[in-house]
């Protein structure tokens, strides 16, 4: 029992990571006013990206930081769309969405003749799992043991940095003056105008934040979770972390419990499968799958709590003319 | 951006600023194809081939425009009441899951002519369904649109595995599909009532759902500017307030249109259930409703230019299939590419060259 329960948090751990990189790159984003539906093809192109590099180098670092750039040109992109031309944002983060999933097969098809895929990639190449030091002497140790050898232990190092970073995320944004100014552009962008701070710029920089968390999460799923790319490897999970972002009112603790809490439904839905609960049967794996889409609406709609998104969100700035 | 807020005259608004979009997405396409070893003149010419070069060809295209007219209407007609309709993928989806449970019970018991009609009614009222919850949500609980479509296109993708997985799987089948629907409740091909006149055309999928779906634009048109429904919902789009003072309820305007807009999605399950699959099967939808945005940007909102976008995503979809079929280095993704680019340049970048324009028109009226 507590042996399933472990391992059930484990696996939670690590299908969260890539949701809380992605959910606190929308925070980044939307908290300064600017929407982000393209979490997903951000972290799309940052997985191909990943692999093709890591792959060819040999080495997980470069296809980080190839991850990482990829990502946030892509952000960058969005960033001229609709901060600087003032195009639509839902518009530009399809686009996005649509070119990533479009351009990372017919690269990968052309570079390296898999129909699309990459090569799968050999450990020195990707993040592997790092063993605290005793993990395997305390692991008979009761509760502990457990807790320490399995749930703490023994993941990649992209994981320690999600669960690291969301602290690092509040103190930026609630502690900063960074954090003010970009919190401030979101909410009465004209204020901050007035105070002689560049809304455009402040905007910017938080696109800059959530390409590097989106590229983090993407090379998290093609070089650390998983061993190569695939055709549409991150199947929904901006979305979720999307789902996570709103969930969790665009506030950095409450948004890491809705990504633990998706994610923990993923796990569980994975466990269930097929499993037959005592008095309610079997429960269907696509309803858990649905679960983050359902709660986020009834959410939305305001039958338990009230998620209010910055003010100024989805609002092109123009100086007064 | 200097420029950006000058108004600039009629045609370079609705002809050149669009037109230029366009060339830029097809510009940066070229470039893809050079990218990835690929001679983009040579592309373009089997592309254009495919699209129009052959009776079956063209019978492809006029196809996926079918699609696209409906989800460019759909999407033009949120717009108009100022909402963003992004669920056009889940409401198809839907649609279509309408006219599959309709024929499946009763395609051997109706006859032919009533089993369309009752299809296009159902696929019509499944898919303003699925945009009326999130369009009540908007309009009574200020629940954002764009979000709760966006949670129902999955939602509507978890529910529909669901049900082919383990409800309406062709028994002894292993792929999640249904059985096939008796004859009587397809819609006609148009080869096959060509032939019955007399003309022959090669067989392909283009069946009379077109038809429908130039009525609905038809219909779209006199909606939106020649009945009273339409003008309150123009007036919510403009100005929700002068709405209110005009005795308009804008809540219930924008209910209505969503759901009006889901209808139009739904009519994709017409094409798709009882025009060409013949039986219901999963992510028949894929795609059509996210491109309806781009149609619909293109097309101004307007359902003669929707038709015309519409045709300009039916001629890259069959000639991409083209393309792939041909060049062993490309797959059907590059449409993807190309349709990702159209909607970046025409859809969020549909600003890039006003600056120039405005520089431009302001030195002429000098």
């Amino acid at each position: 029992m507590i042996e399933t329960i472990l391992l059930t948090l484990d696996a939670t751990l690590r299908v969260s990571t890539p949701l809380i990189f992605a959910a606190f790159a929308g925070m980044f984003s939307e908290r300064s006013g600017v929407i982000d539906i393209s979490l997903e093809g951000k972290m799309l192109a940052a997985a191909f990206a990943a692999a093709a590099v890591a792959y060819t180098t040999e080495s997980a670092w470069l296809g980080l930081g190839a991850a990482i750039l990829v990502s946030i040109s892509l952000a960058m992109l969005h960033g001229v769309a609709c901060i600087t031309f003032r195009g639509n944002q839902v518009v530009s983060g399809v686009a996005i969405n649509i070119l990533a999933a479009g351009l990372t097969m017919s690269l990968g098809l052309s570079w390296f003749k898999q129909g699309g895929q990459t090569p799968l990639l050999p450990d020195e190449a990707r993040f592997t799992s790092i063993e605290f030091p005793f993990a395997e002497a305390l692991r008979d140790v009761p509760v502990i043991g457990g807790l320490y050898s399995e749930l703490l232990s023994g993941h990649n190092i992209l994981v320690y940095m999600a669960f690291l970073m969301v602290p690092l995320a509040w103190w930026i944004l609630f502690r900063t003056r960074y954090g003010l100014r970009l919190r401030a552009v979101g909410e009465n962008p004209k204020a901050v105008d007035t105070a002689g701070i560049s809304v455009i710029r402040l905007r910017y920089s938080a696109l800059v934040f959530a390409g590097v968390l989106c590229g983090l999460a993407g090379t998290y799923i093609s070089a650390a979770h998983n061993a190569q790319f695939v055709r549409d490897m991150t199947a929904g999970q901006g979305f979720i972390a999307l789902a996570a972002l709103i969930f969790g009112k665009w506030r950095p603790f409450p948004v890491l419990g809705a990504c633990l809490l998706f994610g923990l439904l993923d796990a569980v839905a994975v466990r269930l499968q097929g499993t037959e609960l005592p008095g309610i049967g079997v429960i269907p794996v696509q309803f858990i799958e649905a679960m983050p889409y359902i709660l986020t609406v009834v959410l939305l709609a305001g039958f338990f709590g009230k998620a209010v998104a910055p003010k100024a969100i989805g609002v092109p700035y123009v100086k007064e003319r | 951006m200097k420029g950006l807020d000058q108004a600039l005259p009629r045609w370079v608004n609705i002809g050149l600023l669009p037109l230029l979009n366009v060339v830029t997405a097809l510009l940066v396409s070229a470039l893809v194809f050079l990218v990835i070893d690929v001679n983009p003149l040579k592309a373009a010419e089997i592309l254009l081939y495919g699209a129009f070069g052959y009776q079956e060809g063209l019978g492809f295209t006029l196809y996926y425009t079918t699609n696209f007219i409906f989800t460019g209407l759909a999407v033009a007609i949120a717009f108009h009441v100022g909402l963003f309709n992004i669920g056009g993928e889940g409401q198809a989806y839907i649609g279509g899951l309408g006219v599959g449970l309709l024929c499946l019970a009763l395609d051997t018991s109706l006859p032919g002519p009533a089993l369309l009609l009752l299809s296009v009614l159902v696929a019509g009222l499944f898919g303003a369904a699925w945009a009326f919850i999130p369009g009540w949500l908007q309009a009574y609980r200020g629940s954002h649109i764009v979000i709760t479509t966006i949670m129902f296109n999955f939602i509507a993708s978890s529910l529909m595995v669901y049900l082919m997985v383990n409800v309406l799987r062709e028994p002894g089948q292993m792929t999640p599909q249904s059985r096939l629907l008796d004859e009587n409740s397809w819609m006609p091909f148009v080869h096959e009532v060509l032939a019955g006149i007399g003309i022959e055309f090669e067989a392909s999928p283009l069946n009379l759902s077109i038809i429908l779906a130039l009525l609905c634009a038809l219909g779209t048109w006199l909606l939106i500017w020649k009945t009273k429904w339409g003008y309150e919902i123009r007036t919510v789009g403009f100005n929700r307030d002068a709405a209110v003072y005009a005795g308009i309820k804008p809540a219930y305007v924008m209910v209505l249109a969503m759901a009006i807009s889901g209808a139009m999605a739904g009519m994709v399950g017409v094409n798709e259930i009882s025009g060409v699959q013949h039986r219901l099967i999963l992510d028949f939808h894929y795609g059509y409703g996210f491109a309806g945005i781009a149609v619909a940007l293109m097309g101004r909102n307007h359902p003669i230019g929707i038709i015309l976008a519409a045709l300009l995503f039916g001629v890259l979809y069959q000639g991409g299939a083209e393309l792939a079929f041909e060049m062993s280095n490309i797959n059907r993704d590059i449409v993807v590419v190309m349709q990702g680019l159209v909607i970046l340049f025409c859809g969020a970048l549909e600003f890039l060259y006003k600056p120039l324009l405005a520089k431009f028109f302001k030195e002429k009226a000098a």
